[in-house]
């Protein structure tokens, strides 16, 4: 394994991370969104506000971890991207920015007009964000970034597989979030909330389940460096997510809430892993390799020690902080 | 050729995206530098107040660090919003930066986001820890918030003295070659820059939270909550206000070696002068000062740190490569104007404290005391366009040329009117969250909220 490889694996934890913390935090504005009016939704409302409060902002350090060690590790590849796709990059960024200062903002609301304004923002911009993030991904997947930057700035990002990528990341992101709250829900004793959420779960999680493998089609024939290696090197992670993504549902339908959560994690990590693999030894597909696209070895290892230290002086406080936050909102 | 004929040529010249990117980039950096100076000094003075409130058994101490810990909260979670943004525009704007020297300056960055999630950690924690962790353990978690704040600020300073003072490759053939991350990161500039900052963001935090309980005793609110408050976030500012000059005295006479062209812009020198006078105000039009007050050797003085020696002028430097002489030199001086005031003001409130009198009872001081926080801030942001513009037309100094660095996208425009509204919505946002909190507590509301800290008592169920 070159240095390259190693610090691309490393930026591609980080994605993985990115999507399953982040997505069950976006996908929670869904369900936020369609809550239902005023105070019909509001026991649904404080759930969301309470189990994404203590680590929601620290799902955009994940995303400034994987934008910082792409351009440090990858420098080229990192602005043929940006260049490439300002739009959708900016219109994620609105929703985040959005997203983020709403949610801040209706924490601290007085009045209900407010807390709905700013509720209102936040919930849809949870849903906007990873649609074009998605779209993004499916940009690089399908081979539309060139090396060199600037490509088509429309194109790129509006096509089979980038609108595959954006429906995916925001069907992944509600499935992850119906799991989780509904986990939440059931602990805390709220019957009737777990069992409208297990409901809903259960639909989003057949639809999703659906937009993964139907997506499949466009891509085969949009992207064929990428599915032919989502038929060979990253089959088994297929394979892996469809089994995990039904025991979901087994698990959820028999209200096993706690459990189901963790074969979630494992079949939506299995699908973004696949992309990961399907895409390997590419950076920008059909474009650029990773080795191709990598700086200077000296600053390679650098990225490497950071990412050592992450893991002694970030990793332990942080699961402290979940073990605390999940002990304290249970009492 | 007249002067402002060529200027007309050389903004032809400019990409269309030039402008409208460093628009966007300067109000998004203008903007979270307020809030990064929060996160970098907040937790220290929440520190010492809650401390005291412990080690005294103090409550109105207590009471203080509880709330300014929410509030800190609040612009955290913004702060964090808009440092996000900021990595995405330094692909989104300068592609010809990040594409070309990412692997030289990016080091730095990946530190800064490291010591970041640290900080977003612990003030998760300490938010939670309130009345659910032994004391002296939740008051230690404010210690990491420190720590990482003055990590983070010399990381994230590093990158833009590295701008000023490139180190750590070199280049041949126009190639980028021999990279060494560690001597870009701790390059010849960072670490009176740094230091620049790190002081700056006590001032800024210092004088607005004083100014605020300031505000409470003009209002006729004197009571030890309003006195300690305004105290204790007083006595950082002042250390840092009465240190601020001398650094950056320092941190000026190396511009002289390293970038004369922004001393030139600096001081207004046209010419170069020796002894060179100090020209307060003024502007430079078709090559002629005009309107400044001018004091004699000062400018030797403060530049050079000796009553003769010459200030280089502007005549030394090519033309297209000057920066925009007057926003350069304006900016510098009202940030030396302001910073001069501040250091006055709070020497003459420890003086006379010290003969005895507190200036507390004083209604001017008060109003002095008051707009010394948005004073701070300007400070800042005219320290930051004043280095900034002052660097022009570079974006690293005498490598890479803004108009180089920049996207050359069509309709950065848009983008640009984007991020304006977006900004001034969660200004006002902000604003209203921020006040609003302050009347529930006057109110007697205790147990507000926070973006991070744990649900409100009376909504756990």
């Amino acid at each position: 394994m070159t240095l390259a490889t190693a610090v691309a694996m490393a930026m591609f934890l980080g994605v993985v991370i990115y999507a399953l913390f982040a997505g069950a935090d976006f996908g929670s504005g869904f369900y936020d969104l369609t809550a239902g009016f005023d105070s019909r939704g509001s026991d649904l409302r404080t759930l969301v506000d309470t189990s994404i409060g203590p680590v929601w902002e620290a799902n955009h350090v994940w995303l400034i971890y994987i934008l910082v060690i792409w351009w440090t590790g990858f420098p080229s590849a990192f602005a043929a991207a940006t260049t490439t796709l300002f739009i959708p990059l900016s219109l994620a960024l609105a929703g985040i920015v959005l997203r983020g200062a709403s949610f801040a903002f209706r924490k601290y609301s007085e009045t209900f007009a407010q807390a709905r304004l700013f509720g209102a923002i936040f919930a849809s911009s949870s849903v906007i964000t990873p649609f074009f993030l998605g779209t993004a991904a499916g940009a690089i997947a399908s081979g539309r970034v060139p090396a060199e930057g600037y490509g088509d700035p429309m194109g790129s990002w509006i096509n089979p597989t980038s609108l595959v990528g954006g429906c995916l990341a925001v069907a992944t992101c509600i499935f992850l979030a119906g799991v989780f709250l509904t986990a939440d829900a059931d602990r805390a004793g709220e019957v009737g909330l777990a069992s409208r959420l297990r409901t809903r779960t259960l639909a989003v999680g057949v639809v999703a389940g659906g937009v993964v493998f139907a997506g499949l089609y466009p891509v085969w024939h949009d992207a064929p460096t990428l599915s032919h290696g989502l038929r060979t090197a990253a089959a088994a992670l297929l394979v892996v997510a469809a089994v995990a993504g039904l025991a979901t549902l087994v698990l959820v339908y028999r209200r096993r809430f706690g459990v189901a959560r963790v074969a979630a994690v494992a079949a939506v990590a299995a699908v973004v892993t696949g992309w990961g693999v399907g895409q390997y030894p590419w950076m920008l597909v059909d474009q650029l390799t990773i080795n191709d696209a990598a700086g200077a070895d000296a600053t390679l290892v650098g990225l490497l020690i950071v990412v050592a230290l992450a893991g002694v002086v970030v990793l332990p406080p942080l699961v402290y902080l979940f073990r605390l936050t999940q002990q304290w909102t249970r009492t | 050729m007249p002067v402002a004929f060529s200027d007309a040529v050389l903004l032809l010249a400019d990409p269309p995206g030039l402008l409208p990117a460093r628009q966007q980039m300067a109000v998004s950096l203008g903007f979270h530098i307020i809030l990064a100076c929060f996160g970098v000094a907040f937790p220290t003075i929440i520190y010492v107040v809650h401390r005291r409130g412990i080690v005294r058994d103090d409550q109105v101490a207590l009471g203080l660090a509880k709330r300014w810990a929410k509030v800190s909260a609040v612009l955290f979670a913004i702060g964090a919003v808009s440092g996000t943004v900021l990595s995405f525009e330094m692909g989104l704007l300068w592609p010809g930066l990040m594409g070309r020297f990412g692997d030289v300056l990016g080091l730095p960055f990946a530190f800064e986001g490291l010591s970041f999630f640290v900080e977003a950690i612990f003030l998760g924690i300490y938010l939670y820890g309130w009345g659910r962790m032994p004391p002296r353990l939740h008051l230690a978690m404010l210690i990491p918030m420190g720590v990482s704040g003055v990590v983070g600020t010399f990381c994230v300073v590093s990158v833009n003295a590295w701008m000023n003072n490139p180190a750590g490759f070199s280049i041949r053939d126009g190639e980028v070659t021999d990279v060494n991350p560690w001597r870009a990161m701790f390059n010849d500039g960072v670490w009176l820059q740094f230091l620049h900052m790190w002081v700056a963001a006590f001032m800024v935090v210092g004088l607005v939270v004083s100014g605020v309980y300031a505000a409470g005793l003009l209002r006729g609110r004197n009571d030890a909550h309003h006195r300690l408050g305004f105290t204790v976030p007083f006595v950082f500012a002042s250390v840092a206000a009465i240190a601020q000059p001398l650094i950056g005295h320092v941190l000026g006479m190396r511009i002289h070696d390293s970038q004369p062209a922004k001393l030139a812009a600096f001081e207004l020198a046209e010419t170069t002068e020796g002894p060179a006078p100090f020209r307060l105000g003024g502007v430079l039009i078709d090559g002629e000062v005009h309107g400044a007050l001018e004091i004699p050797r000062l400018g030797s003085i403060i530049a050079r740190n000796s009553f003769d020696a010459p200030v280089p002028g502007l005549d030394t430097v090519p033309r297209q490569d000057w920066p925009p002489v007057n926003i350069t030199h304006l900016s510098f001086q009202s940030m030396v104007v302001i910073g001069t005031a501040l250091a006055a003001g709070v020497l003459l409130y420890w003086l006379l404290r010290w003969r005895g009198r507190d200036l507390l009872d004083n209604r001017w001081f008060l109003r002095f005391a008051v707009a010394a926080g948005p004073l701070a801030i300007l400070a800042v942001e005219f320290g930051w366009t004043a280095t900034e513009v002052g660097r022009q037309p570079w974006t690293v100094w005498h490598i890479l040329r803004t108009a180089d660095a920049a996207t050359t996208m069509a309709g950065l425009w848009w983008s640009y009117s984007a991020v304006l509204i977006i900004y001034v919505g969660m200004t006002v946002g902000a604003w209203i969250v921020l006040r609003s909190m302050a009347r529930r507590w006057r109110a007697g509301e205790a147990d507000l909220p926070s973006p991070y800290g744990p649900p409100r008592e009376d909504s756990v169920t």
